[in-house]
């Protein structure tokens, strides 16, 4: 059974839920090695996403995506907003016009989405950043749906995976963005962009249930 | 017509101030500052990124500057999703430094990729070219600064932009240090003053023209444009 795009709405809006209820602890975190913006950005982005939905209220889940890639990227800013715009808008490309996602293609999207913020912000796994997240995330949404797993199984695993990954930031030293110029003195942090990463896939996780 | 110049900047200030300076040395390019949010707040606007893009291509396309990370993830993001994407570069340059370069390489009438390049070459000053090899197309001329301020960066520019476009390599010499007359940066950072003796020294097809121009400009004392 796939989704379709009600589902994948219903996706966004319980990210943009997750999102609020974080926003404090995101801009504690960006607070501690960046300039405090994260959880307020991303909040102000889903916030204009959940009112993009319920007014064009898209009929793909490819459009869902789309208007969440495009109102990420006008309404976000520091590097969050072109880094999760991205991700959105390769996933959206990603799926074209199909009118229903089912486990194979949202492997492909996990996959896509990653490809993009790889493109996009050049980090690679290590440098505590959101791919620190993403990457494991999606190898293993890869493994999940090679054993068979449906889609709230591949989102789980996926989630799962993006915890471990976001706590291994806590180890490293940034070597993107603003939380470069720390230096070591970013180990010891979590990194937001990890942290978020992961919320958004517990989110997803939690909506396929 | 010329390429013209995005400067992407967190800070408004940043990117207005930028292009006032770099206006000053190249008057015919646009050069569109694209910074800060639209409240006013620190970040870059992908919005408005785009529209200055659009605002700053007069047909010959558009080189993009930008100061910190997210801003050149913007900017990348904004020539991504053009109508066309190849009409316009995002180039990995010193902010101040690339977009004096790019705008004094674009004033000269050069194509994208030279004024990208001009700009990406910006960061490496070349203070210590080695000797140029010795051709019999060599020309060779010593001409003394009597200007207030020397190769300061309003003559540089205009040394810079007088041999731009010709079939000439010009190297301008003082004392131990040679730079080529294409990079402004490294014309100031020969720090030659006035009462300093250059030498001027050009190779290729039009060898004699380019010294001859950079003759007529410092003779005039750096206050005639040169014609284009």
């Amino acid at each position: 059974m796939g989704c379709m795009a009600e589902q994948v709405t219903r996706a966004v809006i319980e990210a943009a839920g997750v999102v609020a209820e974080h926003r404090s602890e995101l801009i504690e975190l960006d607070r501690a090695i960046g300039d405090a913006d994260h959880g307020e950005n991303l909040n102000r982005g889903f916030v204009a996403i959940v009112e993009a939905l319920a007014q064009a209220s898209p009929q793909t889940p490819g459009a869902v995506l789309k208007i969440a890639a495009t109102t990420l990227i006008s309404k976000v800013g520091g590097a969050a907003g072109p880094l999760y715009g991205t991700a959105f808008l390769r996933a959206a490309t990603k799926l074209g016009d199909r009118s229903e996602v089912d486990v194979e293609a949202l492997v492909e999207v996990l996959r896509a989405a990653l490809e993009g913020v790889q493109a996009r912000g050049k980090a690679v796994e290590g440098d505590a950043t959101m791919v620190d997240a993403l990457l494991p995330a999606v190898a293993a949404a890869e493994v999940a749906a090679k054993g068979g797993a449906d889609i709230a199984g591949v989102l789980a695993a996926a989630a799962e995976a993006a915890d471990k990954g976001a706590e291994s930031t806590v180890d490293l030293v940034a070597r993107k963005g603003r939380a470069s110029y720390l230096g070591e003195r970013a180990i010891g942090h979590l990194d937001p962009g990890a942290r978020s990463t992961a919320l958004l896939l517990h989110a997803f996780a939690e909506a396929a249930q | 017509m010329t390429v013209g110049l995005v400067l992407v900047s967190h800070s408004a200030k940043l990117a207005e101030g930028l292009a006032e300076l770099a206006a000053q040395m190249a008057p015919d390019v646009r050069i569109i500052a694209a910074g800060g949010l639209p409240d006013g707040g620190i970040g870059t606007d992908y919005d408005e990124v785009v529209a200055a893009v659009q605002r700053a291509d007069s047909g010959d396309g558009v080189v993009l500057l930008y100061d910190l990370g997210s801003a050149q993830m913007t900017a990348e993001l904004a020539v991504e999703t053009l109508s066309d994407p190849d009409s316009a570069t995002v180039v990995d340059a010193p902010f101040v430094e690339g977009t004096v370069a790019a705008a004094v390489m674009a004033q000269g009438g050069a194509h994208r990729v030279a004024v990208w390049q001009a700009a990406a070459k910006a960061g490496q000053v070349e203070g210590d070219l080695p000797p140029m090899e010795l051709t019999p197309a060599l020309l060779c001329s010593y001409l003394t600064l009597h200007n207030d301020v020397g190769l300061h960066a309003r003559p540089a520019a205009l040394l810079a932009r007088t041999v731009a476009g010709l079939d000439a390599e010009v190297q301008i010499r003082l004392r131990d240090h040679t730079a080529s007359a294409n990079s402004v940066l490294a014309l100031m950072s020969l720090g030659a003053r006035q009462g300093d003796e250059i030498e001027v020294s050009a190779t290729g097809e039009q060898a004699q023209e380019a010294v001859d121009r950079v003759r007529a400009l410092v003779e005039s004392n750096f206050e005639v444009p040169p014609a284009t």
